[in-house]
């Protein structure tokens, strides 16, 4: 069974769920949750140990994803789940290399799931709550009651229930009805240890008619064979604006799972922009849920892989009401041995109707011992709809590289300013020009 | 498109499914159930040589193995494979001329509209007869026998051609490739052979018209179809199933051989009993098709897919030689409770080998209909081309269109082009038909008809009259 | 032929014609003339019978019959032909198809017999050439891959080849080079005669040098405001849309 049956679950009735069925134990699975084993949650309230021990049910039930599960198809987890990892808080000096030159932000920094205070710098808006999840947790109870782990349970996602059961800590901001943060927000998000196993888990909350920006760069010091876990959680009030933007240059002996579980109400506007610049093995699991009326999603995301690097690219975007648009679009260029997945769901239920729902995905392959696999799917219920999807995989146009050489350009200069102009293009939608820039010099410097 | 209006008023009073008659013909069937004997009962009943059975039994033992995939996007209930009988055949011996021909069975195939007479025969069409699980008869076998074109049964080319059988059987899909295929291989009853010799253009169409009759049998047949070099042939094949409330399961296995510079054409209609407006009855149709292209050879499936409760059929091309070409050309409808994913593989395998996929979804009802596909380019397949156009049209708020494309580069200079587009029957564009004095259902059928144009067209001239009926009949009433 | 009394029509709620009277004899030309969002568009629209416009008011008799009662493919039967502003293209479907479907949906709705292939080929030529549309464009798809021009003779095409008793020229002359238009007109001429009736809407006068109205209307937020001769349309053109605000 993979995520999407959780569609048909919705239909299925309570006792039905409630019949865990308890896979027989699988010795890296084991492996893998022993690593936690040392872990207390004793601090937190019975509320939230109640959650943890709903998720270790989930993962009772889930095995590990092999090569039959579809959802998994292009991606082996061997390399991930055959070490043996430990989850210990770090320390570093300095932020300093992690900083976007010229960006005026707020720093948040998480070091290997651990919230770092006093790295971080934060000022104060009135209206807006910026704490550790942990301390959210004892102060912002009914907040967290309507939010917290409420878009992350029974996803049939054996590491999202993994994190729900033993996530460490992260972030949680909450930006009160009608108010707008005066300036972004930058996570730092740092493994700093050889072996670390970090489960990240942060929560962001627009409230009604407010507006934020958050960007979260996940990095590595130091440190190989990491794997990072980690879960977002955002939550789009009515009206609200949020864009959020994930740049993931984590160096190549290091592993990522990421999951960002996406709920917009009413009105809401919401744009995700991933950068993925490098990676051992990377792998996305994007799902937005957008529940209600008049809504836009913007999902852009470009991959660049290098070496063996692989990046994974899972998306859903699930339109349960009408008059609603979503754009998609994923760009990667492939060089090396690396491989590039895009899969990209896009879900129109029978009650959207008037839904507008675009998506893309263009991969350029620059060595023949680069691979891409692409997967962009509709899946539609209703019928008053314009959805449509393209994929293109090729190499850069040989006409406009001969164009460029016969007005005196260097071939290799032609194939650079032409991966350069595809790739900038694909994050068009990220509003902070000092992130923009940012960006595009990663690009520059790539493609030289 | 050369069609008179009346015929179109006649079939279309005849709202129901025409098919759908019993023919009352004395028949042998053997008991329900499915175990080792069973295999080999089949195979003494047709006098098969040591090797087949040999093949059936590898198949049968690794069958028991298998659990059956559900990863198509249809639902099902779990088939008890002990309650169907795994051969049925009219009973009497192998007729050799028309005048032999039971007369019920004769009857049978004025109904279906199939002409075995060869002196009436005007279409040029040659074709072989498949009632449930048995080959009846084969038309113009001596004409195309003086080209050295083999065209007969299954069973027959067991027998009299064995070294082609034997060379080329389960090449393509070998009996272990999934559930549904290795069943087909442990107990398939007969189907059509075809072999065209070095160099011949076959001058007429091959056909093969498939139809059940018998309750509580499935059909397992198998077509074995072999172009040698530089030959062409254009193959056709059309099935129907009386009306029946309870499922029955069709699990064929067609394999295609196309040899260096040959070209094989095949075309199918779909129409198996699709069940009642209500989804009851109707036929599982889980077909394994797949075509293997040597050096600078083509192969180009076109179906029209209107009939079944349940499809799950995806005509596929490994284009192994170079400069080999793959076509797939689909127009699948569902209607009322039908299901269908369906969808084609291309394996490139060769240098500049190319593949062109055009698929056409239309759902009516509350159906669900799926294209899948593959798109596969390998580390050797230097300079593969691939375009895939995919639109879905949607005519309820009831109904499913989806799209589940895979495609796979491992080679950098290949160019890869999907596109897919989902969207609802063009209100402007009825109204513009109803302006014109058009009625709302007609133009209905006239944007569906121009709509499945492109794969309309690459049918050869009778089937495309004929599937363009079909398109009307099957989205009767499904205007929403 | 035609009688509209006191005809409301409204869109999402929102009035658009708000009492349109006019009468047409078999016979006449009739221009209506009117600025951007008077009412034009709706009018023939209404007149077709799109569903998304709601009646609200009045009646509409054509031929003695109410058509506001029948549904647009009996409208269109009954001899009322719309030229669109726009018009739509259907992938696919030749206009040869398209045409003898309609025509023969047309005479079965009257009890005739289909239309012989011979006799409609016929036709075919001759209507054409009456367009000067290329005989290659009638076994193209509806429209498809029309140029502006293309689409417009098409209209006027099928509309000598349905013969209409009423046929209403939606904005035909919009985006129309000169050349075209004259053709156009040429067409809309030619097929003019004793027992038909013709409605040009149009915001040009130019048109109407071409085809000479027995009647110009000036449609103005719902209503028509001024009714004359040809004259009218010259004396719009000169002074201008503004000139008809001032008169109300």
């Amino acid at each position: 069974m993979h995520q999407f049956e959780y569609l048909k679950m919705e239909n299925k009735k309570l006792e039905e769920l409630q019949q865990v069925i308890v896979q027989p134990s699988n010795p890296k699975k084991d492996q893998l949750l022993e690593t936690f084993k040392s872990l207390d949650y004793s601090v937190e309230g019975e509320y939230y140990q109640n959650l943890r021990k709903e998720a270790l049910a989930e993962i009772a039930a889930l095995e590990l994803p092999t090569s039959g599960t579809e959802f998994w198809k292009y991606t082996r987890l061997g390399k991930i789940v055959n070490k043996k990892y430990q989850v210990v808080k770090g320390k570093i000096d300095s932020i300093q290399p992690f900083l976007i030159p010229n960006l005026d932000a707020n720093i948040i920094v998480l070091i290997n799931g651990f919230y770092n205070a006093e790295l971080s710098a934060i000022t104060e808006q009135d209206g807006i709550v910026i704490s550790s999840l942990s301390e959210a947790k004892q102060k912002n109870v009914e907040q967290l009651k309507s939010t917290f782990n409420q878009y992350t349970k029974n996803r049939n996602e054996l590491f999202l229930a993994i994190n729900n059961a033993f996530h460490t800590d992260g972030v949680y901001i909450q930006i009160g009805k009608n108010k707008i943060a005066e300036k972004p927000y930058h996570i730092i998000n740092i493994t700093t240890h050889d072996n670390i196993l970090a489960q990240t888990r942060n929560l962001f909350v627009a409230d009604k008619n407010s507006s934020v920006k958050i960007i979260e760069s996940f990095v590595n010091i130091h440190g190989k064979e990491n794997f990072i876990n980690s879960v977002a959680e955002l939550i789009v009030g009515e009206n609200a604006f949020l864009e959020y933007n994930k740049i993931q240059d984590k160096n190549e002996e290091n592993y990522t799972i990421s999951t960002e579980q996406v709920y917009q109400n009413a009105n809401s506007n919401f744009t995700i922009n991933t950068a993925t610049f490098n990676g051992a093995l990377v792998r996305n699991n994007l799902t937005i849920e957008v529940d209600a009326s008049n809504c836009e999603t913007n999902l852009s995301g470009l991959y660049l892989g290098k070496n063996n690097d692989h990046i994974d690219n899972h998306t859903i975007v699930d339109h349960k009401k009408p008059h609603c648009n979503s754009n998609e679009i994923y760009r990667g260029v492939l060089d090396d041995s690396s491989t590039g997945v895009f899969n990209g769901k896009v879900f129109v239920r029978q009650h959207a109707q008037k839904t507008n729902a675009f998506q893309k995905n263009n991969t350029i392959l620059l060595s023949d011992d680069a691979v891409s696999n692409s997967k962009p799917e509709l899946e539609i219920y209703a019928d008053d709809v314009k959805c449509s999807h393209g994929s293109t995989t090729g190499q850069i146009d040989e006409e406009a590289v001969f164009y460029l050489q016969s007005r005196g350009v260097s071939r290799k200069s032609a194939i650079n300013l032409m991966i350069n102009a595809f790739a900038k293009d694909t994050l068009e939608k990220v509003s902070i020009d000092a992130l923009h820039n940012y960006i595009n010099t990663k690009i520059e410097e790539r493609f030289a | 498109m050369a069609y008179s209006e009346d015929e179109l008023k006649k079939e279309l009073k005849d709202q129901e499914y025409k098919y759908g008659f019993t023919s009352n013909i004395a028949s042998e069937v053997i008991p329900k159930g499915l175990n080792e004997d069973v295999v080999r009962l089949i195979s003494t009943k047709k006098n098969e040589p040591q090797w087949l059975l040999d093949f059936r039994l590898k198949a049968f033992a690794h069958w028991k193995t298998m659990v059956e995939k559900r990863w198509a996007h249809v639902s099902y209930p779990t088939i008890d494979f002990q309650n169907i009988s795994y051969y049925a055949a009219p009973k009497g011996k192998k007729e050799v001329s028309w005048d032999e021909v039971d007369p019920e069975m004769k009857a049978t195939m004025d109904k279906l509209g199939i002409s075995m007479d060869e002196q009436k025969a005007l279409s040029g069409v040659a074709v072989d007869f498949v009632f449930d699980s048995v080959s009846v008869k084969t038309s113009f076998k001596e004409k195309l026998g003086e080209l050295g074109v083999i065209f007969c049964s299954f069973s027959e080319a067991v027998a009299e051609h064995p070294e082609l059988v034997k060379k080329y059987l389960g090449s393509v899909v070998p009996s272990t490739d999934n559930f549904y295929a290795a069943l087909n291989s442990a107990v398939f009853s007969d189907g059509s052979f075809c072999y065209i010799p070095k160099g011949v253009r076959c001058p007429m169409e091959l056909s093969t018209y498939f139809r059940i009759n018998e309750a509580n049998t499935g059909q397992f047949e198998r077509t074995l179809l072999i172009a040698d070099e530089n030959s062409y042939v254009s193959y056709l094949e059309g099935c129907t199933a009386p009306m029946r409330d309870e499922n029955q399961l069709h699990a064929a296995v067609v394999e295609l051989i196309s040899l260096d510079g040959a070209e094989i054409k095949y075309s199918t209609v779909q129409n198996w009993y699709p069940g009642d407006k209500d989804g009851k009855g109707g036929i599982y149709n889980f077909v394994t098709k797949r075509g293997i292209c040597y050096t600078g050879s083509k192969i180009s499936w076109t179906q029209v897919e209107t009939g079944s409760a349940v499809t799950w059929k995806y005509p596929s091309c490994i284009l192994k030689g170079d400069n080999s070409i793959g076509e797939f050309y689909s127009v699948a409808v569902t209607n009322h409770y039908q299901q269908a994913d369906t969808g084609t593989k291309m394996i490139h395998l060769g240098k500049n080998t190319k593949s062109t996929i055009i698929s056409k979804g239309i759902s009516a009802g509350f159906s669900n209909n799926s294209y899948r596909g593959l798109v596969q380019i390998n580390k050797n397949a230097t300079n593969a081309r691939n375009f895939t156009q995919c639109d879905s049209l949607l005519m309820s708020d009831h109904c499913g269109a989806h799209t589940f494309p895979y495609i796979e580069v491992k080679n950098s200079t290949a160019k890869i082009e999907h596109e897919a587009t989902t969207s609802k029957i063009g209100e402007d564009q009825i109204f513009y038909c109803n302006q014109r004095g058009i009625s709302t259902e007609k133009a209905i059928n006239l944007i569906v008809n121009g709509y499945c144009k492109d794969v309309l067209n690459k049918l050869p001239m009778e089937f495309a009259v004929e599937a363009q009926k079909l398109l009307e009949i099957s989205l009767e009433g499904s205007v929403g | 032929m035609l009688k509209i009394k006191n005809l409301h029509a409204s869109i999402d709620g929102k009035e658009i014609l708000k009492g349109i009277n006019l009468e047409v004899k078999a016979g006449e030309i009739h221009a209506i003339m009117g600025p951007n969002g008077s009412g034009k568009s709706t009018l023939s629209a209404v007149l077709a019978g799109r569903e998304e416009y709601e009646v609200t008011a009045g009646s509409v008799s054509f031929g003695g019959k109410d058509i506001l009662e029948l549904k647009p493919e009996d409208r269109a039967r009954e001899g009322l032909f719309l030229a669109f502003q726009y018009p739509i293209e259907i992938p696919g479907v030749s206009n040869i198809n398209f045409l003898k479907t309609a025509i023969n949906e047309t005479r079965a709705y009257k009890g005739m017999e289909p239309v012989s292939a011979k006799e409609f080929l016929a036709m075919v030529k001759e209507k054409s050439a009456l367009v000067e549309l290329d005989a290659k464009l009638a076994n193209r798809s509806v429209n498809e891959g029309f140029s502006g021009g293309e689409k417009k003779r098409n209209e006027i095409f099928q509309m000598a080849m349905l013969n209409p008793k009423l046929s209403i020229l939606d904005e035909t002359d919009s985006g129309l080079d000169i050349d075209a238009l004259r053709i156009v007109a040429k067409g809309v001429n030619q097929l003019k005669s004793p027992t038909n009736a013709t409605i040009v809407i149009t915001h040009y006068q130019r048109l109407l040098d071409y085809i000479i109205p027995d009647f110009v209307h000036v449609l103005y937020n719902g209503r028509i405001v001024k009714t004359g001769g040809k004259e009218l349309a010259l004396e719009l053109e000169e002074k201008g849309y503004d000139w008809i605000k001032e008169l109300i």
